[in-house]
């Protein structure tokens, strides 16, 4: 056990710090036109900049854009954004998912053609999984690609496909072979998501924002060449994602709790902060030392990766706990307000410009997306615990 | 950086389970549980010679020298295998308190016994008021010439019947001065233990009252600023560690018992009611683990959040233990209900634990004040 980084780790950390100092996104924080760019042109700007900077994928190859770094400069920088406050990047997916699973299945034409543009933002990539009647049971979907010479013809529908509309590329799961058990006939394809036939219908959420979509498939034509993995092996393909999906989706909530005790400290009840509160106190510790916990896990889990350790069921847990940590913490932010919690969005009377409902929907999202809390169970009961199959 | 064990840790740790699994068999540890003293003697004795009991001791004095790291490897295992006896009271909790409080002459008089395990010690703390705080704390500690007489009673003081020497927390002067701590020998005249009698039989605890008991002028600890604070940070590790390496005893018990119990034609491990408690106890065990780690790595570096570090882990891996355990006896049906069955060992150590040296809402609080709540 050694915390301590080396003087070269700890000066890298300075550079970081100061790159994020003199380097801000431009209102990410809203929607619509500013300086007359819009939202996604903005987005992509940060990404860039981000990418120039040398703050994005550090541990990818040198030769499809990354910087063949150790995952401990890795994390410093993924600290450093996080202390920063700048958010997420609007291809997150792509660089959290997608791009690992490229490097481990991919062929090289695939990694030199798309890896790079990831990175950079050129490219933005939704994930083509879910179906109509393949949710949890994912493996189940019927989304048909046949392959016709050397193109595959794609007919079929996506669904709570976030940023469809406003991607370039999909990452997708389709059925090559109907006849073979579910797991053994789904394939991985790369679909472009400007070909012909392909229609995108963003669907309203509960927040009342439109980021997931319904995409539907209609005699649409893929290169066999995009084609990820094995013709008919896409599921292990899949997996490789979802792992990285995980990770990507567990990510300490510490930021979130600072902005939680910030408000707990000035929200009174009877005279005295949410602080003092003999019930409230006590839940906001509960949570501090979860995200510790989490914080921690994570170091842990990085050192494994370091150190090249394999490690065992605690490499399954980060998704389910940090998902459902957020959510407790959204939803005792909404208890302290009591009926400011109830204040949308834009409303003058609102706290923090109404964050905390928007939270409190948020975290409800991030306990199903990538696999619903149930899913995570079972895959850490049957493949970590080795308790006997359910089904 | 590497958060994780050293290659010597975990063989310390692979070690130490083959070692238990071995000599500290449930055989073992019913059979202890059965008798008075409850001291496991030949255990002990085997364990010293492996350097357990000098673990955390200063090679001057005779020990190995290492931290509260290694210590919390150990007491996990030591946790696993519910070992009986007063090792971790006495090896751990007594041992820091003289290394922190201590002078070179008390060190000297009893860290080289600790360490070679041919004596044990214990720390008499808490009074009828169940409490730690240090205004609960009231034991009379009397001037009487140069030295000291002691007047009061302590409970849930572990293995003071067999204790060598004790160190207890007393006060000199009512009111607001600050604590003191003496030692105070075995069989010393005026002191009286009685064990009384608990539902965890693996540990004995023992009512401790001292009747104007006479001690010297250097019987007192001269480094007593803080020693409670360091003296909790300790026992809360110490404490910590034994309830991770129960509660994955407790799970790993009740997960395999699903795998061969079967009801409905099938394995009860393949229903999702008992793999999804499954999952949620081990998902809240392994960062808990995380908890524990850093804690103990906090006080080996000295790091200024060791105390919040300590109560962040105790806080967490009581309530984690005493979950788990109740858990994996329901889940184990009437069979777990048996005395006959193991895992009522580790449902009534998890109880112990749980408060010992702290219960979560005691650290919770505590957690709360060091982080300016």
């Amino acid at each position: 056990m050694d915390l301590n980084l080396t003087p070269e780790e700890e000066a890298y950390r300075e550079q970081v710090r100061a790159w994020l100092a003199n380097n801000r996104p431009v209102a990410l924080h809203q929607r619509g036109v500013v300086d007359g760019k819009t939202w996604v042109e903005r987005a992509k700007d940060w990404q860039r900049r981000l990418y120039e900077g040398g703050l994005l994928a550090l541990s990818w190859p040198r030769e499809y854009g990354g910087q063949a770094l150790d995952p401990m400069r890795q994390a410093i920088v993924s600290e450093e954004l996080a202390r920063a406050n700048v958010g997420g990047v609007v291809g997150g997916n792509a660089i959290g998912m997608l791009g690992p699973t490229l490097i481990t299945w991919g062929t090289e034409e695939q990694k030199r053609r798309y890896l790079p543009k990831i990175l950079t933002g050129e490219e933005i990539w939704c994930q083509g999984y879910s179906e109509p009647g393949a949710g949890s049971d994912l493996a189940s979907l019927r989304t048909r690609a046949e392959l016709q010479g050397d193109e595959f013809v794609v007919n079929g529908q996506k669904v709570w496909t976030s940023g469809a509309h406003i991607a370039d590329m999909m990452f997708g799961l389709v059925r090559t072979n109907p006849d073979a058990p579910k797991h053994k006939g789904i394939s991985y394809l790369l679909i472009d998501m400007k070909s012909p036939g392909i229609t995108v219908r963003p669907l309203v959420q509960m927040n009342g924002e439109a980021d997931f979509c319904e995409v539907f498939f209609d005699n649409v034509r893929v290169p066999r060449a995009n084609l990820v993995g094995e013709l008919n092996e896409g599921w292990k393909v899949a997996n490789t994602t979802m792992v990285h999906e995980r990770n990507w989706l567990g990510a300490s909530p510490q930021r979130l709790f600072d902005k939680l005790m910030e408000r707990a400290r000035q929200q009174r009840r009877r005279g005295v902060p949410m602080t003092s509160d003999p019930l409230f106190r006590h839940r906001l510790v509960d949570m501090q030392i979860d995200v510790e916990a989490m914080r921690l896990h994570a170091l842990r889990l990085l050192s494994n990766a370091i150190h090249k350790r394999q490690g065992g069921v605690e490499n399954m847990v980060a998704k389910l706990v940090g998902t459902e940590l957020h959510h407790r913490m959204a939803l005792t932010a909404m208890d302290m307000l009591g009926d400011y919690g109830t204040l949308a969005r834009g409303e003058q009377s609102a706290l923090d410009r109404g964050v905390w409902s928007a939270t409190w929907f948020g975290s409800i999202a991030r306990m199903f997306g990538g696999g619903t809390s149930e899913i995570q169970k079972n895959v850490i009961a049957e493949r970590g615990l080795g308790m006997p199959k359910s089904r | 950086m590497d958060f994780g064990l050293t290659d010597e840790q975990e063989q310390l740790k692979s070690g130490a389970r083959d070692f238990l699994a071995n000599e500290c068999s449930s055989a073992v540890v019913r059979k202890v549980m059965a008798e008075e003293s409850g001291l496991a003697p030949e255990l002990y004795k085997k364990i010293a010679e492996l350097g357990w009991t000098g673990m955390i001791i200063p090679e001057e004095f005779g020990g190995l020298g290492l931290g509260m790291l290694d210590l919390a490897v150990l007491l996990e295992e030591c946790g696993y295998a519910a070992m009986p006896g007063p090792f971790a009271f006495s090896a751990g909790i007594a041992a820091s308190a003289l290394k922190l409080g201590g002078s070179p002459q008390q060190c000297q008089r009893w860290l080289p016994g600790l360490a070679a395990g041919s004596v044990t010690g214990t720390v008499a703390m808490v009074e009828e008021s169940d409490s730690l705080d240090p205004a609960d704390i009231t034991l009379s500690a009397a001037r009487d010439g140069s030295g000291f007489v002691l007047n009061g009673v302590k409970l849930f003081v572990p293995y003071a019947h067999a204790a060598d020497f004790m160190v207890v927390a007393a006060r000199i002067n009512p009111g607001p001065d600050g604590l003191d701590f003496f030692l105070v020998e075995g069989g010393a005249s005026g002191v009286t233990s009685r064990i009384m009698r608990n539902v965890d039989q693996t540990r004995r605890i023992c009512e401790v009252k001292f009747d104007g008991v006479k001690l010297a002028q250097d019987a007192r600890l001269p480094n007593r600023a803080e020693l409670l604070d360091r003296l909790i940070d300790a026992g809360a590790v110490i404490m910590a560690a034994d309830c991770l390496g129960g509660s994955e005893r407790a799970l790993e018990m009740a997960v395999e018992y699903s795998k061969v119990r079967e009801q409905f034609g099938r394995p009860i491990g393949s229903f999702q009611a008992l793999q999804h408690l499954a999952a949620e106890l081990i998902a809240a065990i392994e960062p808990a683990r995380s908890l524990l780690w850093y804690a103990a790595y906090a006080q080996d570096a000295g790091l200024e959040d060791a105390s919040r570090a300590a109560s962040m882990a105790k806080a967490r891996l009581s309530a984690v233990y005493s979950r788990t355990a109740d858990q994996s006896v329901l889940m184990h049906g009437g069979i777990g209900f048996t005395w006959e069955h193991d895992i009522h060992l580790w449902f009534k150590r998890a109880r112990f634990d749980d408060p010992f040296f702290g219960d979560p809402v005691f650290h919770r609080e505590r957690v709360a004040v060091l982080s300016g709540y």
